[in-house]
């Protein structure tokens, strides 16, 4: 039955407020972790905070998983989600200066917009840095579209890449992020600093 | 009011995956931030200067495809995010006007760099198709081969330059 949108179960209308209310569900928890905080966002960088590499990895696993099970039980259509095509070159590219951005920065877009809204001043101007960087790709466009377009590959799927399985590459991906959990853990001891403390709550085995 | 501490981080993400599942399933897509920005520039050229737009062929390729840009998707997500952030600092105590920096950095440096950062963030964004949770979040979950290389481009980089960016943030 899913996805609901493209099966013509809601209205275009509702699907807009269904995007206000997801995204009231994603800023929540974006900010009930932190991702409002720029120092907590940067000690992923640094050793000294790897929340942000546990809940992406957490959040990327629980993602796949989740449209393979809805999959499973009839309950998706996976044809119908979209797939962000791949041009490699700019993928890398835009990649590489999103990286520059954030190790200077210290927010992301999402989570930027996350942190002005309880009041971060560096998040407000982080995101008036965001529009001018919009506004210098959309009008000098012309300069950078045959990187742009370049090395188009369709919208191939790492386990077609790879040859397997979409189920056998999502056990890979939990593989590898049950090794970055176990490296944030161990940075965050090694790497951690007097004048920073990790106030989020513990789960106890 | 002191800060309440913030939820697991396990459990946030897993809280995180199950919001990306719903919008799967609801809007067959999944969640994005940089997108909403594009289209408030783009409205915003279009107010100030519409023949400019008529005139270029990127923002007139845009306007064909998204006659109402304000009207998308990722516009009312993000102001949603806007709204569930807030409640959530509610919540926490932690509302409340500043400026964060490392400790060894003084506020005008931290805004000066908060700036560049954005600029070189949001040029990235639509030269990589999306940000970090377009394209490398919702990428991986759908294990498109475009959102681990952007997702490698990202975290790559800014852990090769954090050496150079360290008197920002130690």
């Amino acid at each position: 039955m899913g996805p609901l949108i493209v099966n013509e179960i809601i209205s275009e209308n509702a699907n807009m407020l269904m995007a206000f209310i997801i995204g009231i569900g994603f800023g929540f928890v974006l900010e009930s972790n932190g991702f409002s905080s720029s120092r907590r966002l940067a000690g992923m960088f640094y050793g000294y905070d790897g929340t942000v590499l546990k809940v992406f990895f957490t959040a990327a696993i629980v993602g796949a998983l989740g449209l393979l099970f809805l999959s499973l039980f009839g309950q998706i259509d996976l044809n119908f989600i979209y797939i962000n095509p791949t041009y490699l070159y700019s993928a890398l590219g835009g990649g590489v200066i999103m990286g520059v951005g954030f190790i200077l920065g210290g927010y992301c877009p999402g989570t930027s917009f996350c942190a002005a809204a309880i009041g971060k001043l560096d998040a407000m101007v982080f995101i008036g840095g965001i529009f001018i960087g919009i506004f210098v790709f959309t009008e000098g466009f012309p300069l950078w579209e045959e990187f742009f377009y370049a090395k188009n590959l369709g919208a191939p799927l790492m386990s077609d890449v790879l040859g397997t399985s979409r189920g056998v590459f999502t056990l890979l991906l939990i593989l590898v992020a049950l090794g970055m959990f176990w490296v944030s853990e161990w940075a965050e001891k090694r790497f951690a600093r007097a004048d920073y403390k990790l106030n989020q709550k513990e789960i106890k085995f | 009011m002191q800060a309440k501490k913030y939820m697991n981080p396990y459990v946030g993400g897993a809280l995180l995956g199950l919001v990306l599942v719903f919008a799967f399933w609801v809007s067959g897509r999944g969640l994005g931030a940089s997108g909403a920005a594009k289209s408030v520039i783009i409205s915003g050229v279009k107010t100030v200067a519409p023949s400019h737009v008529e005139n270029t062929a990127y923002y007139s390729n845009y306007m064909e495809s998204h006659p109402k840009p304000l009207k998308s998707w990722l516009v009312f997500e993000m102001l949603g995010v806007l709204v569930g952030g807030f409640i959530s600092g509610a919540i926490g105590g932690r509302l409340k006007f500043k400026v964060e920096k490392g400790p060894n950095v003084t506020s005008k440096i931290r805004i000066i760099f908060a700036v560049i950062g954005g600029i070189f963030f949001g040029f990235g964004s639509q030269l990589g198709r999306g940000c970090t949770s377009g394209s490398a979040l919702t990428g991986m979950s759908v294990l498109s081969v475009g959102g681990f290389v952007t997702m490698a481009g990202i975290f790559g980089t800014a852990f090769a330059l954090a050496y150079f960016a360290r008197k920002l943030w130690l």
